[in-house]
């Protein structure tokens, strides 16, 4: 086989430190460049998603372009990783599921210190909210999950190394973590 | 060495008579995962993460007695698949967002969670509603945290003398309860030094000051694992 492992990226309800960690590979990231070929991915700005062997979820769902997305990727990519807390089980984002969309909406953008001008942003481009935020799980079959806020660059490179050489990913446990 | 013994995952334990297994695990220097079990206090046997294989059943180590003679398993594939079930379940039960937890690092849920190898779950959240109780000024009660684990229950009447605590509610409604005349944790009469406080093994109690002094790296439960400083 001489084809590299293609794989693609992407941050839902995240907030791309895990895509930073992922950059935290630092100087292994030559090495995986040898190895991958990177398809949509904010690394690459590509905005169409091929058949992809790798998928990299980061974040939640918290709107309808999410569960698009989301969707996407499941349909493209052979094997789906949720990356870090957000999409493995909400995350920091999730801490609105205990308040309405309404409420936070109007805390936001009509209530909140500090508003001037307050309304709130209706343009028909933006994507809907959902009412709560949800793990990708709950949407699409998750093959493997790598918590961690962000998950440490270790932890990524270990899967990375496992996927690519078509073993079951085990991660080491003093890199397993929740925070 | 002439006492009683047993064997655990085929090592040979001693005890005395009326410990418990856990008991005499502990002593031997076995780790057997558990939550709701704490040495100072008595079996609670609510939490199933100690649960071992004896006799042909599935028993709490924590309640049960040690037998002589008795083969006792403990980790096998089968039980610590039911122990993570457990742990994925508490968390999807609960509020647990470790990332911005003071406790993380230093929590008991999560250390055992790292211990099982708990990466996610199949369950979905349920992200409950709970009150959080900020009326102390010493002592933060977030109840998004709380496993009813009842130690706090058991150490307030039982070593503080003060009854502070109960679980009232049944199944998702589950909640803890302060003992005071407003229900409030900051008319309650709890004080930093209770032991109610320090056993909390989540972030559940947790002291007001001092939160995220201790740097990731340092905290307990970076780089070694539950097993290793089990109290």
């Amino acid at each position: 086989m001489s084809r590299r492992v293609r794989i693609a990226t992407t941050s839902l309800a995240g907030c791309f430190g895990c895509h930073t960690s992922f950059l935290d590979m630092d100087e292994r990231l030559l090495r995986l460049a040898g190895q991958v070929e990177l398809d949509r991915s904010p690394l690459t700005d590509r905005k169409q998603i091929r058949h992809c062997d790798i998928g990299l979820i980061e974040g939640g769902l918290c709107n309808s372009e999410n569960i698009e997305l989301l969707r996407r990727f499941r349909a493209c990519c052979t094997t789906l990783v949720a990356l870090g807390a957000c999409a493995v089980n909400g995350g920091i984002p999730a801490l609105r599921n205990r308040y309405t969309l309404e409420e936070c909406l109007r805390e936001a953008y009509l209530e909140g210190a500090g508003i001037e001008n307050p309304q709130i942003p209706d343009d028909p481009e933006l994507p809907r909210l959902l009412e709560n935020i949800h793990p990708i799980h709950e949407l699409v079959t998750v093959d493997y999950s790598l918590p961690g806020c962000p998950p440490p660059a270790d932890a990524i490179w270990a899967l990375l190394q496992d996927l690519i050489a078509g073993r079951e990913p085990v991660p080491p446990l003093e890199l397993i973590r929740y925070d | 060495m002439n006492g009683p013994t047993f064997t655990i995952d085929g090592r040979s334990v001693p005890f005395t008579e009326g410990q418990s297994i856990i008991q005499a695990a502990r002593e031997a220097g076995i780790y057997i995962p558990h939550l709701c079990y704490h040495p100072e206090f008595r079996p609670h046997g609510s939490c199933r993460l100690c649960v071992v294989e004896a006799g042909g059943r599935s028993v709490p180590a924590c309640s049960t007695p040690a037998v002589a003679g008795q083969q006792v398993r403990n980790r096998t594939e089968r039980l610590d698949r039911m122990r993570r079930t457990l742990v994925e379940l508490l968390f999807v039960e609960g509020n647990h967002f470790c990332p911005a937890c003071p406790k993380s690092g230093n929590c008991k849920l999560q250390a055992v969670g790292y211990w099982l190898r708990m990466l996610d779950t199949p369950f979905p959240y349920l992200f409950p509603r709970r009150e959080l109780d900020a009326s102390h000024h010493d002592v933060l009660l977030d109840r998004d945290r709380c496993i009813f684990c009842e130690l706090c229950v058991r150490a307030s009447r039982e070593v503080d003398r003060k009854n502070l605590f109960a679980i009232g509610g049944k199944g998702t409604r589950c909640r803890l309860l302060v003992n005071s005349p407003d229900g409030r944790l900051g008319s309650s009469g709890l004080s930093l030094g209770d032991r109610a406080l320090q056993v909390c093994p989540t972030g559940a109690l947790l002291p007001r000051k001092g939160a995220f002094h201790v740097p990731v790296g340092r905290r307990l439960y970076d780089g070694r694992s539950i097993a290793e400083s089990d109290e």
